[in-house]
């Protein structure tokens, strides 16, 4: 296995392509692209590829952590259920520690006796609900693309089963998207506030949606996209291959994770989540508001595992904390290092925010590998 | 009747096949004083613990003398490589030897949970009997307690040592100073990803053993070939990361690390691509950090390789200095990025 991990992190490759990118770049302009997902972020913060780019190419971390995109409204709902006596909600470990406009999280939940288990996919929940027949059992799905089929799984295998305290509070989200809305947002479109050449398109993503649906933002924004796996030598290639295009005036998609991604991605997944769920009209994401479109519920013929259903939940719109920048930084208004709260009061020990919590998230991942760099530059203008 | 054959009472001999403690283990009654005389001093057997006091009593030595405690509530009990038992020694020795001292004694106290089975009990005291024996520390006084069943998780051992620092021997975290040079004695993170790989929900499989192991052997070696070492530590819970970064903390100094010169085993560095870790936080049971001049450096990786428990030893970086102390690595991809403090829990009960 490890053969194929170091393939992909080899360190002159990567210099060999940080010179191409420097001589490719070197145009006299800048050059923003913005990484669309949490896990590019994270490769980009781990692998120091900062380093390698010339200071004229810029990286705008974008809103794809599913964490840190739950509205406190959602985590809210979810702690509610947590409370429920004799209820077991299952999530994701990350889920735990985002707290909520009153300093509650599922952690403190749990610590005042709520029993929220950390699970590590769908298939554990199911478990789970099997292993306590008696006891309602509440799997927190979030995610992306990737995570829908599996928890499209969790559900039509509850149903084979005839397992009938199970359900899902689903909180699936959809790329394309999220990607439309921060391009047709003013700040964006009129005000260019932010400046965007170009996306880096996740590839786990495009294994299951394909890379079809990035086609209309490349032709009606003109804005080439680039889809690419998480290795931090896929990056430097994705970058490099959008500063081809933009020098030669294009605005297509590409594919840089031919290894997985094809054009009509998988359609075994895609036919299982349309058998599952339907699209929500409107969903309200952390940081983006409220988007058309961009957001998965259960289908009514699956009602029975629909926590929202069957615990009739219903989710408030809960205002960030005023101090929070997460909003503009999930969507590239903001970098992390702008933020006044970011490593004062704001810690991955203490997040105030959702982007401190995962490791995906764009300030976790700063104050995790990159804060030195600030420091640096504080240094050297002291001096 | 001679003396030696004296019929040992009417008591029955403990079930160490099939029984398991009970409360009374725990009261201070007779079941106590059997479980004491049957179990642990028959295993632990040693003058100072024949003598049957509530403490031990031994000479003082001249000189500079080091104390540290350590508790042990591991999950599970048994893993490759050792247990529980085996752990509690280990974990203490190093300690202690980590300040240079070579370790004296050691105490040694259980909580046990009611109807825990006793032929886990003597597996697990078996085996700290043997360890000890290995690393020539004697187990000199100990003491044991039962809760309730769901108030404990089977066992869990504290071991406590004390030791005695050589003459001319001053190694403390914080005598890192920049220019001096780091190095590991072996692979990291084989004992974290030893204990995950058995946790029920992260099932996959691979061959990695714990690493635990008594390190003040080859502490002493290191010592012979260069008594100079400005810092020594064992990068257990939080792995190599977060003792650096308690070093560089504790210093008042940066460090910069190389991933191209970090030993990592294959296997280890893929079950950590697989669940998502970074092996620098993955918790060791037998590796220690080194620091010392620059120097003095290539004469102590020498010494480290001529032992058994420092045949992998590298130079894996250097001090620098650093008004924010951070720990800094330069990634083998050609970048640099911090290693920061471990944020919330990375695996609890690994130790």
């Amino acid at each position: 296995m490890m053969k194929y991990i170091d393939e992909f992190r080899a360190g002159d490759l990567a210099r060999q392509i940080a010179a191409k990118i420097a001589s490719e770049a070197a145009t006299g302009r800048d050059y923003h692209f913005m990484e669309f997902c949490g896990g590019h972020t994270h490769a980009i913060s781990r692998f120091g590829i900062i380093d390698l780019l010339p200071g004229n190419v810029h990286m705008i971390h974008g809103p794809g952590c599913p964490v840190c995109v739950l509205p406190i409204g959602r985590v809210e709902n979810a702690i509610q259920l947590a409370q429920i006596p004799g209820l077991i909600l299952c999530s994701y470990g990350d889920m735990l520690r985002i707290p909520t406009a009153n300093g509650m999280s599922l952690l403190k939940a749990k610590a005042q006796g709520a029993d929220i288990r950390m699970v590590y996919s769908s298939a554990d929940a199911i478990k789970i609900a099997q292993e306590n027949p008696q006891r309602q059992v509440v799997f927190f799905a979030i995610g992306f693309e990737t995570t829908t089929p599996p928890t499209a799984i969790a559900i039509q295998q509850a149903q084979a089963l005839g397992l009938n305290n199970f359900t899902v509070f689903c909180n699936h989200v959809l790329t394309p998207s999220a990607i439309s809305h921060i391009l047709q947002s003013p700040e964006v479109r009129e005000f260019g506030l932010v400046p965007l050449d170009g996306f880096i398109g996740p590839a786990h993503v495009s294994v299951v949606i394909g890379s079809q649906p990035y086609e209309y933002f490349a032709e009606e924004f003109q804005k080439p996209v680039v889809i690419a796996g998480f290795e931090p030598l896929d990056v430097m290639q994705a970058i490099l291959m959008l500063i081809h295009q933009i020098n030669a005036g294009c605005a297509k998609v590409e594919n840089e994770f031919t290894r997985a991604v094809s054009p009509e991605g998988n359609r075994k997944a895609q036919s299982l989540v349309a058998e599952v769920f339907e699209l929500r009209r409107t969903f309200e994401w952390r940081g983006l508001g409220w988007v058309p479109y961009s957001a998965l519920k259960i289908k009514s013929c699956y009602a029975n595992f629909d926590a929202e259903q069957r615990f009739r939940i219903s989710t408030a719109s809960i205002a960030d904390n005023k101090a929070c920048e997460c909003g503009a930084i999930l969507r590239g208004v903001k970098r992390p290092q702008d933020c006044k709260i970011f490593g004062t009061v704001c810690t991955p020990e203490n997040p105030v925010g959702s982007c401190m919590v995962s490791s995906e998230g764009a300030c976790a991942a700063h104050y995790s590998y990159g804060r030195f760099r600030e420091s640096n530059r504080i240094t050297a203008q002291e001096n | 009747m001679s003396a030696g054959k004296v019929k040992p009472g009417y008591i029955r001999a403990l079930d160490l096949k099939h029984g398991c403690i009970e409360m009374s283990h725990g009261s201070g009654g007779r079941a106590m004083a059997q479980l004491i005389q049957q179990l642990f001093i028959t295993a632990f057997d040693n003058e100072f613990l024949r003598q049957m006091n509530d403490q031990a009593c031994f000479p003082s030595v001249n000189g500079r003398m080091v104390m540290s405690t350590d508790s042990h509530v591991v999950t599970p009990l048994f893993f490759p490589g050792g247990d529980i038992g085996s752990l509690a020694v280990h974990g203490t020795i190093n300690d202690i030897a980590m300040s240079g001292a070579k370790p004296c004694y050691l105490a040694a106290s259980f909580i046990l949970e009611e109807g825990f089975p006793l032929s886990d009990l003597k597996r697990i005291v078996d085996s700290m009997a043997k360890a000890a024996q290995a690393a020539q520390v004697p187990i000199v006084t100990g003491d044991t307690k039962v809760v309730e069943k769901g108030s404990g998780d089977g066992v869990f051992i504290t071991t406590t040592g004390i030791g005695m620092v050589p003459e001319g021997i001053h190694i403390s975290g914080d005598n890192a100073r920049p220019g001096d040079k780091i190095l590991v004695s072996g692979t990291l993170g084989d004992h974290g990803i030893a204990i995950m790989a058995l946790r029920e929900n992260l099932s996959f499989q691979t061959s990695i053993e714990s690493d635990s192991a008594a390190l003040h052997d080859l502490v002493a070696a290191m010592i012979a070939a260069t008594p100079g070492i400005h810092v020594l530590r064992d990068p257990t819970r939080g792995g190599l990361a977060t003792a650096l970064n308690e070093i560089a903390q504790q210093s008042s100094a940066g460090i910069m690390i190389y991933e191209n010169e970090l030993p990592i085993q294959e296997q280890v560095q893929a079950a950590c691509e697989f669940i998502g870790l970074d092996p620098l936080y993955i918790a060791n049971e037998g590796k220690l950090i080194a620091i010392c001049a620059a120097q003095d450096a290539e004469k102590l990786l020498h010494a480290m390789h001529a032992h058994p428990l420092g045949r992998h030893a590298r130079i894996i970086g250097e001090v620098i200095e650093d008004a924010h102390c951070f720990v800094q690595m330069q990634t083998r991809f050609g970048g640099k990025r911090i290693v920061d403090w471990l944020s919330g829990e990375q695996l609890p009960r690994i130790c």
